[in-house]
């Protein structure tokens, strides 16, 4: 079940923040936001996939750009709400 | 002491012309930007003091000196005008903020021609509507932006060259340039295009309520009021390192991320990496950073980290903070002046007027949540909502306006001269541009509302406008419903700004869908995606609300005031124009 998600959250994620032709290889540890694949702006088109796709509530104060830095980062909050 | 000393002696007499004192300029010199950013600054002995210490994603760092600043842009300079570009010419800047864009402004700018940055995250359409609007010739970006250029550049007739700054050679399409400047020939020696005060120099697009983005043109003449406000409000020295955190996409990157701190001969810093608290504490430990000019935004994100994180950090470098892109709450400056031991000091201005206009100055009282007072040689005013004359009443809320003729204004609305008129109360429906920015009769209304008390001190209300200000960037709701109803689900749309803690509004929309779509979890997303990547991030909706209807005139027009202030939880208004159901 963890591993689905995670694998759900990299192919949103490689899906909607990266090109075909970029030169970037992106797994479960690649930095998002601090590397700018992902800016801060475009985090809360993350956050409401997250929310609907795994049925949790993520708070603003939670969704923090060092939460939402990894795959793994993210998988982590989620699974937190989710319990 | 700070540079501006006493606020009231500076009023009584002030002139322009002690930018010129300042700067140590004298008539007969070419009036240039990026000479007197570069060149100048070497000719007064700091070729070797650093210019620019830039870093990147991964901790990647370069450090530039005046004279790297000096040489290189004179590679872009020869570049271009090898390339067959003339003066005047409009030749857009599309990257991140890496060196090759601070570098590439100052080149643009000493061969004559009009530097447009444009903001690195602009979705194609978005990028579209600008350089249509500007005729732009040349347009330099990076290997990770030219695929957006590239979905375009059939539909931009003007467009000759695209030229890639950055990154791989290798996947370049035929036409396209590579240009490297730290790579090529260094060039010595340039012939500087001997620029006048109304030389274009700069071109900034802004929204607005209605109609595509407005490109505000402005002149070199824009430097006075830049580097004063620069010396006096930011207080920059000679040994200061100052970082301005602002992306030159926007004009605060230009007016005091490249323009005010070069042409004085400071060292600034770049950060060209995502926003997170920690990275941001570390770059000023780090660069020992002293003056550090930043946004609202920001300043909420970092107080949502809190104190602790701070305490992890030695930030006491700092000496000078201030804040500009949209009202610094009182929290915030009462916050900072805990925690970093210095209160942000906000300040007023916009894309139009080129420079401060309303601030707080150093030694001054600070009333937490003011704008401050207007600066030497500005005469502000708040014009009555309604007759449009100055109030003399304390407490009265009406137009932020100012009395034309400062330096750094804006000269024209490209292509849009009605607009321009628009913009002046008091305008002859023939005044044409050049008059109207000179006549001292008339009142430049900024679209803000305001009030001052009884000390002089101006307090912000908010817009008088639809267009929404979302983390000190103003984003058009036009644009916004224009890039909707493309989306093949959407029938209408209206786009507001929600009241967000942290970036102030948000952008919420209101649709209506065509037959055979229903609301849901995918559909949302999908809308929230295909604005995010035609027109920017900060364009995205970050709410959607489906509507069976929207409310609109009896004209046709959706009612925007309507929703906004159901949203924000004000009066109506006036509805006699509001359809009948």
């Amino acid at each position: 079940m963890a591993d689905e998600m995670k694998d759900m959250v990299l192919e949103y994620v490689i899906d909607e923040y990266v090109d075909e032709d970029d030169d970037i290889e992106v797994d479960f540890d690649t930095p998002l936001i601090s590397s700018g694949i992902v800016d801060s702006f475009s985090m809360v088109s993350l956050k409401v996939f997250l929310e609907k796709k795994c049925h949790v509530s993520l708070p603003d104060k939670e969704a923090t750009p060092e939460a939402f830095d990894t795959v793994n980062k993210i998988c982590e909050l989620v699974r937190r709400f989710q319990d | 002491m700070s540079n501006i000393g006493s606020y009231e002696k500076r009023r009584e007499n002030f002139s322009w012309d002690i930018a010129k004192e300042v700067l140590g300029w004298k008539e007969g010199e070419i009036l240039n930007i990026g000479a007197m950013c570069s060149d100048r600054i070497c000719a007064q002995g700091k070729s070797d003091k650093k210019a620019l210490i830039w870093q990147g994603f991964g901790g990647k760092q370069k450090t530039y000196t005046f004279n790297d600043l000096r040489v290189l842009s004179n590679g872009y300079a020869k570049f271009l005008k090898d390339l067959g570009v003339e003066p005047g010419e409009k030749v857009c800047l599309f990257m991140d903020k890496i060196p090759e864009l601070y570098i590439s402004f100052l080149g643009v700018l000493k061969m004559g021609a009009v530097a447009q940055p444009l903001f690195s995250a602009f979705g194609d359409e978005s990028l579209e509507v600008r350089l249509l609007s500007a005729d732009t010739k040349v347009i330099f970006t990076t290997r990770k932006h030219v695929k957006k250029v590239r979905k375009i550049q059939d539909r931009l007739p003007a467009l000759e060259k695209i030229v890639v700054v950055e990154g791989n050679p290798d996947k370049l399409k035929e036409g396209e340039i590579f240009f490297q400047v730290e790579e090529a020939p260094p060039v010595e020696e340039f012939d500087v295009f001997e620029s006048g005060p109304e030389t274009p120099s700069v071109l900034h697009y802004t929204s607005g309520t209605t109609g595509q983005p407005k490109g505000a043109q402005h002149a070199h003449a824009s430097v006075w009021g830049q580097a004063l406000t620069t010396s006096w409000v930011l207080d920059l020295n000679d040994d200061d390192i100052y970082w301005c955190t602002a992306d030159p996409g926007w004009v605060t990157g230009t007016s005091y991320g490249i323009i005010g701190p070069w042409s004085l001969g400071a060292t600034q810093c770049v950060l060209d990496s995502g926003f997170t608290s920690a990275a941001w504490y570390n770059f000023i430990q780090d660069n020992k950073i002293t003056v550090w000019y930043s946004a609202p935004t920001a300043i909420r994100s970092l107080m949502r980290d809190g104190e602790g994180l701070v305490k992890q950090f030695d930030l006491s470098s700092l000496r000078h903070l201030a804040s500009v892109g949209e009202p610094l709450n009182a929290e915030a400056v009462i916050w900072s002046e805990k925690v970093y031991g210095l209160p942000f000091l906000d300040t007023f201005w916009q894309t139009e007027t080129g420079s401060m206009m309303i601030t707080n100055f150093p030694g001054m009282k600070i009333k937490p949540g003011s704008m401050g007072k207007p600066f030497p040689g500005i005469v502000a005013g708040i014009l009555d909502l309604k007759t449009h004359k100055p109030v003399t009443e304390p407490g009265t809320v009406g137009l932020i306006a100012f009395r034309p003729g400062w330096p750094s204004m804006f000269r024209e609305y490209v292509k849009k001269p009605d607009i321009y008129r628009s913009k002046f109360v008091g305008a002859a429906d023939d005044a044409q541009p050049a008059e109207l920015r000179t006549d001292e009769s008339l009142w430049y209304v900024s679209g803000d509302r305001a009030s001052f008390d009884k000390d002089g001190y101006y307090w912000f209300v908010g817009r008088d406008d639809d267009v929404i200000n979302t983390g000190g960037h103003l984003v058009g709701p036009f644009e916004i419903e224009s890039a909707l109803v493309e989306h093949e689900a959407i029938a209408e749309a209206a786009a507001i700004g929600k009241p967000d803690e942290v970036n102030m509004e948000v952008v919420k929309v209101f649709i209506t869908l065509n037959p055979g779509y229903e609301p849901s979890d995918d559909l949302e997303l999908n809308i929230m995606n295909f604005i995010r990547k035609r027109l920017s991030p900060l364009a995205m909706p970050q709410e959607i609300e489906y509507s069976e209807k929207l409310p609109k005139t009896r004209s046709g027009k959706i009612l925007r005031r309507y929703l906004k202030a159901l949203e924000w939880g004000e009066e109506v208004g006036d509805l006699s124009t509001l359809e009948d159901d």
